[in-house]
């Protein structure tokens, strides 16, 4: 089978279609390619220009406000008073319980569940219970909460606390600390717990001495991703009944933890759902305190992760 | 240790306590396994005080007119609980949300995946991060204050509260998780599919859509299902941007309730525990729990089925 | 020695590699190939692993592209156009040249799909169905899956699912194929259908074979090529062509000594 010109690729064939209607055909194929490729483009462009529009309109309209003064302030009726610092001190209480909850529990239940517990059926129904447990709308949370911690627990949480928020934050992000903490103990190689089972360790001696020291700063990221969750989280505080006004700190001591509270995001919220406009810049500039913790936060996690890979 | 001439016997130096290590570790153990069980505690404790107050509340509200009234009217004289009305309004949301967040997420995931060049692909990724870590209630705020005045640029009778702007806008905070599992699945797709792709004179768009989406679809399908859950339970936006209005219809442009937003206007209020109003929130945190578990289940079952087994 | 060879080759040559060499990046994989694959014939390519001969087998249908960093030197003709040549759509290449790979590959679509998939986007305008079971009929396994044409084609065995792939190469009715060592996932019967399939498939196309296994390589091939691959001074290997002669020629009397080594099992 000889071809008559030999500049092309064409040969017979039962194929009713011949090399210019495909030559025709690729060339709108690859039309629609690059449209294609420019969606996939877009996408990812739109998205990001929504999140800068977001942060540039937060940032025009809050920058104006956030002074000493609005960081000092107790919230007040008057606009031009109002400041947030019971919110803000709200916020780091809750977040230093809810970090030294989550920290020893998420990381010990990771551990026994990655170290110590097999794979039999236990360990997987706890597997799908935490999996399933991450999708739980978090207002979810804050009916258990405002039962469990506010109602049946009020002798210990003195109802509507910080205690009682942070608890329930703890729950909601308990999760992320846990799966965090088993993946970074499964990257650990194996040869590394052999190696040290072979010098005569217990098997707690060398996840102690050995793996989690290695897992550290994976598991580090998980707490400081979960923790990032929780200062943003709005709707299980409301429903268990963090107050919006708090002209006062809670006291330094453990009787503080049963004082009520509020934090950031209510704050806000509190300021956005007015119908005041005057209130709306005091919101802008309580997210810009919000994001330039969490940001702060994310840096650091993104920070102990590319250590991490490497 | 005696002294002698001869050198110490060697065995005296060692002195294991292999009694006290396996007690420590015993000890690590029941305690790390009671933590294990927090997990279960907590979805045990979900389930009772949820259950415990919905029995309640229906001995007051029969469960049939529970699901069958149409109108949601708690403070009346005359309350009705229609859940289908506060149902709808949910479920308006998370549809305009999933229409918004399915092809933005999922073309993100394909350009990251496919498109990127590494070197960009690397501040993508924390980019979208950022989207995904932005609190919903800053979301609220710019579905409010910025976007619904946008929108009534363009559409005069859109009300200052409205499902529209909600939906998009909580659309575009569930798009980085669509992104992100869907990106999973796709690269869970073995190179050698692609590469049988492109032996048949595919060209990269034919590739991506006729062999590696397909390839992938379980886990994309997956994805689009917790979008739909998450944003079926989020609150702050569909809160602050969609208003407090018990109506039931479909129509985007008017305020409506959702569950989630009625949930926390009860909790503002003050509210007496055990009073009918305090109990229905229960309710309606039963029924978004159910249909939430529903998706997450059907999510898990449908991975299961239809992930292909490559060797 | 390659001339002499080449002087053999009275049939015509479907592709003719001329002074080929490939890059990965800034190291040289294989230096300066010249052979001629003569056209409805069988051809292997035998070697030590890193010997370049699938990295030569990729660059005859430009699969080497999807390799970031991969460069190809010297000329490559298919039909006497240059395969590298500016305006050579790989994709029209890879339409007339198919390849199958040493995993089988299915798409985890059903059994009929994965025929009509490679037809369709390239344009075929004829009868589907025919198509399906004319390729299916071809690649000798229409007996086994013509009642199941809608299941997955996961489902079949890893034999099934080599030749559903040799199947799925010649419905787009290529000139060529390049099998990359197809049978070395598969067991010893599913291999003895794959060589037995490529003696009939050699009337109508003309293929190209990697194999590692020499008996393979006897069994099935007109000609035969030998790479080998030698330490470069920065400490990397480099593959180039020994010998390249009939099949007959280089197992029972090889010009080089390497060859020789290599086939009576000496190394590799």
């Amino acid at each position: 089978m000889t071809t008559s010109n030999p500049q092309s690729f064409e040969r017979e064939s039962s194929w009713n279609i011949d090399q210019a209607t495909f030559l025709k055909a690729l060339r709108q194929r690859y039309t629609f390619d690059k449209v294609f490729a420019t969606l996939a483009l877009l996408a990812v462009v739109f998205s990001l220009f929504v999140l800068a529009v977001l942060l540039i309109d937060v940032f025009i309209d809050g920058i104006g406000r956030v002074n000493w003064s609005f960081l000092t302030s107790f919230p007040s009726r008057r606009p031009a008073e109002a400041g947030l610092v019971s919110a803000l001190v709200g916020t780091v209480w809750v977040m230093v319980l809810v970090a030294l909850i989550t920290f020893p529990v998420g990381v010990g239940a990771g551990v026994f569940l990655e170290e110590f517990i097999s794979d039999n059926w236990f360990a997987r129904a706890i597997e799908i219970n935490i999996s399933n447990l991450a999708a739980v709308p978090s207002i979810i949370y804050g009916l258990l909460g405002l039962q469990v911690f506010v109602r049946v627990m009020f002798p210990i949480t003195q109802g509507r606390s910080i205690l009682s928020g942070a608890l329930t934050l703890s729950l909601l992000v308990l999760p992320i600390v846990i799966i965090a903490t088993r993946e970074s103990l499964r990257a650990v190689p194996g040869s590394i717990r052999q190696a040290g089972f072979a010098l005569g360790a217990t098997r707690w001696q060398v996840v102690r001495e050995h793996v989690l020291p290695l897992a550290m700063p994976g598991v580090l990221t998980g707490v400081i991703l979960a923790l990032s969750r929780a200062i943003g989280e709005t709707a299980p505080l409301i429903t268990i009944g963090a107050l919006t006004y708090i002209p006062f700190l809670p006291e330094l001591s453990l009787k503080g933890l049963q004082s009520p509270f509020t934090v950031l995001p209510i704050q806000i919220f509190n300021w956005v759902s007015r119908p005041q406009a005057d209130f709306y810049s005091l919101a802008a500039g309580g997210i810009i305190v919000l994001m330039v913790v969490l940001l702060l936060m994310n840096a650091t996690a993104i920070y102990l992760r590319n250590r991490f890979q490497k | 240790m005696t002294i002698s001439s001869s050198p110490p016997d060697p065995s005296s130096l060692w002195k294991p306590n292999r009694k006290a290590s396996k007690y420590v570790q015993r000890v690590v153990v029941w305690i790390f396994g009671a933590f294990a069980l927090v997990s279960v505690a907590t979805t045990f404790g979900i389930i009772m005080s949820l259950m415990l107050e919905t029995i309640n509340f229906f001995k007051t509200v029969p469960i049939w007119r529970f699901l069958t009234d149409t109108q949601w009217t708690p403070l009346f004289s005359n309350p009705q609980y229609g859940i289908l009305v506060l149902f709808s309004a949910t479920f308006l949301t998370a549809i305009i949300a999933i229409s918004v967040a399915l092809p933005l997420g999922l073309f993100s995931a394909i350009y990251l995946s496919e498109y990127a060049p590494p070197q960009l692909r690397k501040w993508l990724k924390p980019a979208l991060e950022i989207l995904a870590g932005v609190p919903t209630v800053v979301f609220g705020y710019f579905a409010l204050l910025l976007v619904t005045p946008f929108l009534q640029f363009f559409i005069p009778n859109l009300g200052g509260f409205n499902a529209l702007s909600a939906g998009l806008v909580l659309g575009v905070s569930i798009t980085p998780l669509v992104a992100s599992l869907s990106e999973d699945a796709i690269y869970a797709v073995p190179e050698s599919l692609q590469k049988g792709a492109y032996a048949l004179g595919c060209t990269k768009r034919e590739a991506i859509v006729g062999v590696i989406l397909p390839s992938a679809l379980s886990g994309i399908v997956a994805s689009c299902i917790l979008a739909i859950s998450r944003a079926l339970g989020e609150t702050m936006i569909v809160t602050l941007a969609a208003g407090q209005n018990p109506n039931l219809t479909l129509n985007p442009l008017v305020p409506i309730m959702t569950m989630t937003a009625y949930i926390v206007q009860v909790s503002l209020g003050d509210t007496p525990a055990g009073s009918i109003a305090f109990l229905s929130i229960f309710a309606v945190g039963m029924t978004l729990f159910i249909i939430t578990l529903i998706f997450n289940i059907f999510s898990f079952w449908f991975v299961r089925t239809f992930r292909e087994k490559y060797e | 020695m390659i001339s002499d060879s080449m002087n053999q080759t009275l049939t015509e040559a479907a592709l003719r590699a001329q002074n080929v060499f490939v890059y990965y990046g800034s190291t040289l994989a294989v230096r300066d190939v010249t052979l001629d694959i003569p056209k409805n014939k069988i051809t292997a390519f035998i070697g030590p692993s890193g010997c370049g001969k699938s990295t030569i087998l990729r660059c005859f249908n430009r699969t080497n592209d999807l390799i970031s960093g991969a460069r190809v030197e010297g000329k490559i003709t298919f039909h006497g156009r240059d395969l590298y040549a500016k305006g050579v759509d790989p994709v029209e290449v890879r339409r007339r040249i198919g390849m199958v790979f040493q995993k089988p590959n299915p798409f985890p679509k059903s059994i009929y799909e994965n025929i009509a998939f490679g037809a369709r986007i390239n344009g075929y305008q004829g009868n589907m169905d025919e198509l399906v079971e004319q390729s299916l009929r071809s690649a000798a396994i229409w007996d086994e899956v013509k009642d199941k044409l809608k299941e997955s084609g996961l489902s079949l065995s890893g034999g099934q699912q080599q030749r559903l792939c040799i199947a799925r190469a010649i419905a787009i009715e290529p000139e060529i194929i390049l099998m990359d060592e197809p049978c070395s996932a598969l067991d010893p019967i599913s291999t003895l259908k794959v060589e037995e399939l490529m003696q009939q498939l050699k009337e109508r196309y003309t293929i190209v074979i990697v194999t590692h296994n020499m008996q393979q390589a006897s069994r099935v091939s007109d000609k035969t090529a030998f790479f080998n691959a030698e330490a470069t001074d920065k400490g990397g290997k480099v593959g180039y062509l020994v010998e390249y002669d009939d099949t007959s020629t280089i197992f029972s009397n090889p010009k080089q000594e390497y060859t020789r080594d290599y086939v009576s099992g000496r190394f590799g």
